[in-house]
């Protein structure tokens, strides 16, 4: 039950990392809950994250299992409240202080200049989520399946995550 | 979340521009619907559900709170969710739209969670999530063609987002660090320039 005062400092802090996008946080939470905190092992993330984007509602709710795995209930709340609150509050202000700012010039230097910083990191923390996910040939080709399926059709991500597992259950199942 | 003894705010929202008044309840109730059915991405579901069905935001106003929520810390969804529950009821209004757009996922992945705890050991749950975080994988590599695609200004741009995976993952800066310092130079290069000062503004 001790570990909530942990889950909290841990999640606040990777909540305000999360810009652009929740992957911009996730070299960070490997660090912090896998090797620091060993609230769950690497390959726990990556099933847990991978599961969440099945799962309607903003994509990083797999936090809460974190939270329940290493406090119970109480530490899912915790959890949410620590990644979700911070975030909130700061949308909240800017959102009021944004309109005032409509004609200063460097709103558009900003936007423009975090664009390819948050694209960066969505692909860091997918480099770092791929040297656990992808591990051979299968893996590499249910990857770059998705990838080609999603730039060329207009589908569903969340059926392709779930077609992945199909193709997982036929090709990895030992015989 | 933990805001629930925020007192309650019936001052008629300074910038709801609605014609008519929407409630918490309503409010909390549209994002309850949105958490619990936008499988595979919550920004069209959004769309589907504020302007084309509600009529809670217009078209302009969706895409500039989009920007925003980009721009910042935090999920799109949450983001979005206290911005438009922010511009309808105010501060009630945004913990109303962010709990609600977070309790369906949140109540899943809780038991999800649990179950996992259990079995994810079983062969073929092992095999199944092998294939699964493979297909996520290839999700976030679209998401990053597709981004690049809509919200890249510049040709240079891809210098930026090749120094930040390389801060991150080759010089393990850390995400912060890399932030700031890529941030700033990008920031930079793409200062407000005399003659642009006027489509800068729209």
């Amino acid at each position: 039950m001790n570990q909530i005062p942990a889950l909290v400092r841990v999640f606040t802090y990777l909540s305000i990392l999360t810009v652009g996008g929740g992957m911009a946080a996730f070299p960070e939470m490997k660090v912090l809950t896998v090797e620091v905190h060993k609230w769950l092992t690497f390959p726990q993330l990556i099933h847990l994250y991978s599961v969440g984007q099945m799962a309607p509602g903003p994509n990083m709710m797999m936090i809460v299992a974190i939270g329940q795995w290493a406090g119970g209930i109480l530490g899912a709340i915790a959890v949410l409240i620590a990644f979700f609150g911070p975030t909130a509050v700061l949308a909240f202000v800017v959102a009021r202080a944004w309109k005032q700012l409509e004609n200063w010039p460097w709103r558009t230097s900003i936007q423009q200049g975090l664009a390819p910083v948050s694209i960066g990191l969505l692909l860091a923390g997918c480099f770092t989520m791929a040297k656990g996910a992808i591990s051979g040939v299968e893996t590499g080709a249910i990857a770059v399946g998705v990838l080609l399926i999603l730039l060329q059709y207009k589908i569903n991500p969340a059926l392709l995550v779930l077609g992945g597992a199909v193709v997982g259950v036929l090709s990895f199942m030992p015989k | 979340m933990a805001e629930t003894a925020v007192k309650p705010a019936l001052e008629p929202g300074g910038t709801a521009a609605t014609a008519v008044a929407v409630s918490i309840w309503e409010i909390f109730l549209e994002f309850l619907i949105i958490g619990a059915t936008s499988f595979g991405g919550v920004v069209p579901y959004l769309r589907g559900s504020l302007v084309t069905k509600r009529h809670w935001i217009d078209d302009k106003e969706f895409v500039e709170m989009l920007s925003i929520s980009q721009s910042l810390p935090g999920l799109n969804a949450t983001n979005m969710a206290v911005l438009v529950g922010e511009k309808l009821r105010g501060p009630l209004g945004s913990i109303a739209g962010i709990l609600g757009i977070c309790l369906p996922g949140g109540l899943l992945m809780f038991t999800v969670g649990i179950f996992y705890h259990h079995h994810g050991e079983h062969v073929w749950i092992t095999a199944a999530l092998k294939g699964v975080a493979a297909a996520a994988v290839g999700l976030i590599l679209a998401t990053v063609v597709s981004l690049s695609k809509k919200s890249l200004s510049h040709n240079f741009d891809f210098v930026f987002m090749a120094m930040t995976v390389i801060a991150v993952n080759r010089l393990h800066l850390g995400v912060p660090r890399t932030l700031v310092v890529v941030g700033i130079l990008a920031i930079l290069f793409h200062r407000p320039r005399k003659h642009q000062k006027e489509s800068a503004a729209q």
